[in-house]
């Protein structure tokens, strides 16, 4: 079996006395899409900050690639690879649409440093930014101010973004969120294909797409997975359907 | 062309036009005031590249200011006391070249900068803004026990430092230095917010979880910014000590920060040519409520209250129409 | 150097210490509750220092001029909050440092105009002048021993205030909290006028209080109002115990560094240059605490939030 491009073993996260993350383990292999689903307070949020470096575990380990990353910070995290979106778009508002893919870029290639020439006009960042908007179906809306895109497509962007850093795997935190029906049918074609670029660790809410596109899902409950499978799995899962889908039905 | 275009061609158009009339008039009283103009607005484009650019809230840029007036008041002392400034390890004299001075206030107030900057930028909202402050008040008190220089009588300087090939006494070239220095660091301020780096420093005022998530360290864009801002502070520090030929801890008091970051607002933060128009204006109302009344500095107070509350883009905000965001 | 000297300084530090406490409680709490940079904090120190040397100067009551200190203060800060400060509190940090430093133009100015640029003095009453011999057969000034033990009683008030009273819990949650606390039916803006007049009230009587040994002028307040600032940077924003320790650390580093710094160089160096040498670093001493904070705990020592 090939090695996985992330193993998350065995991590604890407190706050006073919530066990935000309670002994969680899972991993992402190569080619594939595994969803992480959960009722809201389930502490995915939190254990999303650990995997990419922005809150430290207080027990268990993280490996990108087989490197122990554990303790290492966000930029680094992000420099192995790890291409995230947020939940709560976290985009340079007053940049139009291209400039925020021309970060990503930038970032990517290690060109912040340079002082002269007009970042605008570099073709070496501008190619790939474009080729990014181009991806997420953006390409109309370059030279729009970020702050006056719809949520649906401040989700897209943030997508972009992430594929110009051309990264070894991705983390997408909602992405489907503020979309809408042709948006999110859209998105999941995209998905689908884009898992074997790198491979995707799913954060979503939107349940059609989760099982249509994950390869494998967990279930965080009360900062503990309490299952991990196929689609099929989980649907049969009894524990999953009390504590998770029992709510969702129940509303 | 956008109105903010034609506002910035019609500002290059007075920055021409300004010295030439003060050359036509030959009246040094005006000459002066251009002077000083160009140099408190080069103090401001230094500023600018903090704040209007990164977004670092720096009160303590007298420093870098005051630095830079000391490298001039301590170098030019020691050439026309004929004294070295120090034998042991090597032999430092002092001297009265500008290019030579300018030098020293750069590298100097940029070194200050970088550590200020490293301290400090561990922090980020009101506490830099009160560390900055703090760097600045430490350096303005060590100024006044240093009775080596002058302590809180300041130090002056006999004669204005030369220049090769111009005859700097002449109050019109001392102005064309100052603004030959102010046109080429507006061009590089206008080229470097254009570049790579302006674009992640801009980033990184925004969302620093953003810039992170991209690979690159907000810390350091951040400290870099903040050590060329202080560089090109000290710089119009070490003309303006020139211009006035005397140097005191006032330099490095933090109402001279205040006041360079006051050009940057009444001109428009952010803007390559906020402070230009802010150190007009500044001077400009310095000389008219000044005649009017000695506290004219309460009517100043109110204007800038007036436009921090309802004008957010400055000036050029007003003239242009439109905001840019600073948060 | 004898022992009555230093235990003299120390007195002298915890004096100033006190002074500095007075100034950057009310700072701290407007940090905290409302999350704003007041730089014109220093202005009302300096009005309530003119209110008490105008009232002194007619009654010849100094508990009056004290009593004047403190209104009129208060009654700066609540005008202040209610015309401009309230309209700051969504700003960024940059319209409150701006506006907040033309406060200070207009309030500085604006007294220079009302008395002039000369000092005015506040003589420290009868009963408090002289000196009072300590336990172990140590003078002091017993005006200053009276700073220290008012210092020390407002402090314990105002510990007494944010821990046991309504007003206190109040204040507690609007730092946690803001909707939150609104959600409980607090009428907040009142919350916030009261805490800021109060803030105010403790700047003014501390410029009262120092103005009597020292003199009365304008800009008087913009040096302690730094010093403030370094306080709440050791102590960490919004933190009244913070505020306390961090403003006793400075005033005893200061007033010891001042003292004892120049001594301690003449051991190796010649007395001018000691001096100077001395004196040189003994300014910086304070700054140089803060940054040795800073590189250990960027958030202060009881801070937990920027």
């Amino acid at each position: 079996m090939t090695e996985p491009v992330l193993r998350v073993q065995n991590i604890c996260k407190s706050f006073g006395a919530l066990k935000a993350s309670d002994d969680v383990s899972l991993d992402l292999y190569p080619g594939e899409i595994h969803a992480l689903i959960g009722p809201n307070g389930a502490g995915k949020s939190t254990l999303i900050k650990q995997i990419c470096g922005g809150l430290m575990p207080d027990s268990g380990r993280i490996e990108v690639l087989g490197r122990d990353v554990t303790t290492l910070d966000t930029v680094a995290r992000a420099r192995m690879g790890l291409g995230r979106t947020f939940q709560i778009s976290s985009l340079a508002m007053e940049f139009t649409v291209l400039q925020n893919a021309v970060l990503g870029a930038l970032g990517a290639r290690g060109k912040a440093f340079r002082f002269f020439g007009n970042v605008m006009k570099d073709e070496t960042l501008l190619a790939p930014a474009r080729r990014a908007l181009e991806r997420v179906g953006l390409e109309e809306d370059a030279s729009r101010r970020t702050a006056d895109l719809s949520h649906g497509q401040r989700r897209q962007l943030e997508v972009a973004v992430a594929l110009t850093l051309e990264p070894r795997l991705f983390l997408l935190d909602e992405p489907m969120a503020g979309l809408g029906g042709g948006g999110s049918k859209a998105l999941t074609a995209f998905l689908d294909e884009l898992r074997h670029e790198a491979p995707i660790l799913l954060v979503e809410h939107d349940m059609d797409a989760v099982f249509a596109l994950a390869d494998r899902i967990s279930v965080l409950v009360y900062g503990k997975v309490i299952a991990t499978g196929t689609a099929e799995d989980i649907r049969a899962n009894a524990e999953v359907r009390r504590a998770y889908l029992g709510e969702e039905d129940a509303a | 062309m956008g109105r903010e275009r034609m506002f910035n061609a019609a500002m290059v158009l007075a920055l021409v036009l300004v010295p030439l009339w003060a050359w036509m008039t030959a009246e040094p009283f005006i000459i002066t005031l251009a002077t000083k103009v160009a140099i408190l607005a080069l103090a401001g484009v230094g500023l600018n590249i903090a704040l209007g650019l990164g977004g670092l809230i720096s009160l303590g840029h007298a420093a870098f200011f005051g630095i830079g007036g000391y490298a001039m008041g301590i170098l030019a002392s020691h050439a026309q006391t004929a004294t070295p400034l120090m034998e042991w390890p090597f032999l430092i004299e002092g001297t009265n070249q500008m290019p030579v001075i300018w030098l020293v206030a750069v590298v100097a107030s940029a070194l200050a900068a970088l550590i200020i900057g490293a301290l400090s930028l561990r922090t980020s909202g009101v506490y830099f803004i009160m560390i900055t402050l703090a760097f600045g008040q430490m350096l303005f008190y060590f100024a006044i026990s240093w009775s080596a220089y002058g302590g809180e009588d300041g130090l002056s300087i006999w004669v204005r430092n030369e220049f090769p090939g111009v005859n700097t006494l002449d109050p019109i070239q001392f102005l064309a230095i100052c603004y030959v220095i102010l046109g080429a660091v507006l061009v590089f301020a206008a080229r470097l917010a254009r570049s790579p780096f302006g674009l992640a420093l801009s980033a990184a005022r925004q969302t620093s979880e953003r810039v992170e998530t991209v690979g690159l360290t907000p810390f350091r864009l951040r400290l870099t910014a903040f050590v060329i801002s202080g560089a090109i502070t000290g710089l119009a520090g070490a003309l303006f000590a020139d211009l006035n030929r005397f140097i005191s801890p006032t330099m490095l008091s933090w109402h001279t920060s205040g006041e360079i970051m006051v050009f940057v607002i009444l001109g428009g933060v952010g803007r390559l040519y906020g402070p230009v128009v802010g150190a007009a204006l500044y001077i400009l109302l310095e000389h008219l409520l000044g005649g009017v009344s000695d506290y004219w500095q309460v009517f100043l107070g109110v204007l800038l209250l007036l436009i921090v509350l309802f004008a957010r883009g400055g000036l050029i905000g007003a003239i242009t129409g439109r905001e840019v965001a600073h948060d | 150097m004898s022992l009555i000297l230093i235990i003299e300084q120390i007195l002298n530090g915890l004096q100033f210490g006190v002074m500095l406490f007075l100034m950057a409680a009310g700072l701290t709490l407007v940090f905290g509750v409302m999350g704003l940079i007041n730089l014109a904090h220093g202005s009302l120190y300096m009005v309530g220092a003119f209110a008490a040397a105008a009232v002194a100067g007619a009654t010849g009551s100094f508990v009056l001029a004290l009593i004047a200190s403190l209104a009129a203060a208060a009654a700066a800060g609540a005008i202040v909050e209610l015309v401009v400060i309230r309209r700051l509190y969504a700003r960024d940090h940059l319209d409150q440092v701006l506006a907040t430093f033309a406060l200070i133009l207009i309030f500085s100015e604006g007294t220079r105009w009302l008395f002039g640029s000369f000092p005015l003095f506040l003589e420290v009453p009868r009963y408090l002048s002289g000196p009072v011999t300590l336990p172990g057969g140590i003078q002091y000034p017993l005006y200053r021993l009276a700073m220290i033990v008012i210092g020390l009683l407002i402090a314990a008030g105002l510990f007494w205030l944010i821990a046991r009273t309504r007003i206190g819990i109040q204040i507690r949650a609007g730092e946690c909290d803001r909707e939150m606390i609104a959600a409980l039916g607090v009428d907040i803006s009142k919350l916030y006028t009261l805490v800021f007049a109060l803030g105010a009230a403790l700047a003014g009587l501390a410029g009262a209080l120092v103005g009597a040994i020292q003199s009365v002028q304008v800009g008087m307040g913009e040096p302690v109002l730094i010093l403030a600032f370094v306080v709440i940077v050791i102590g960490g924003i919004g933190s009244i115990k913070g505020a306390l320790v961090g403003a006793l650390l400075v005033g005893l580093t200061d007033t010891l560094g001042g003292v004892f710094l120049p001594r301690f160089f003449e051991l190796f160096l010649a007395p001018a240059s000691a001096t100077s040498v001395g004196a040189s670093l003994a300014s910086m001493l304070i700054y140089i605490l803060m940054a040795a904070v800073l590189l250990v705990r960027p958030l202060g020592l009881y801070g937990g939030r920027t």
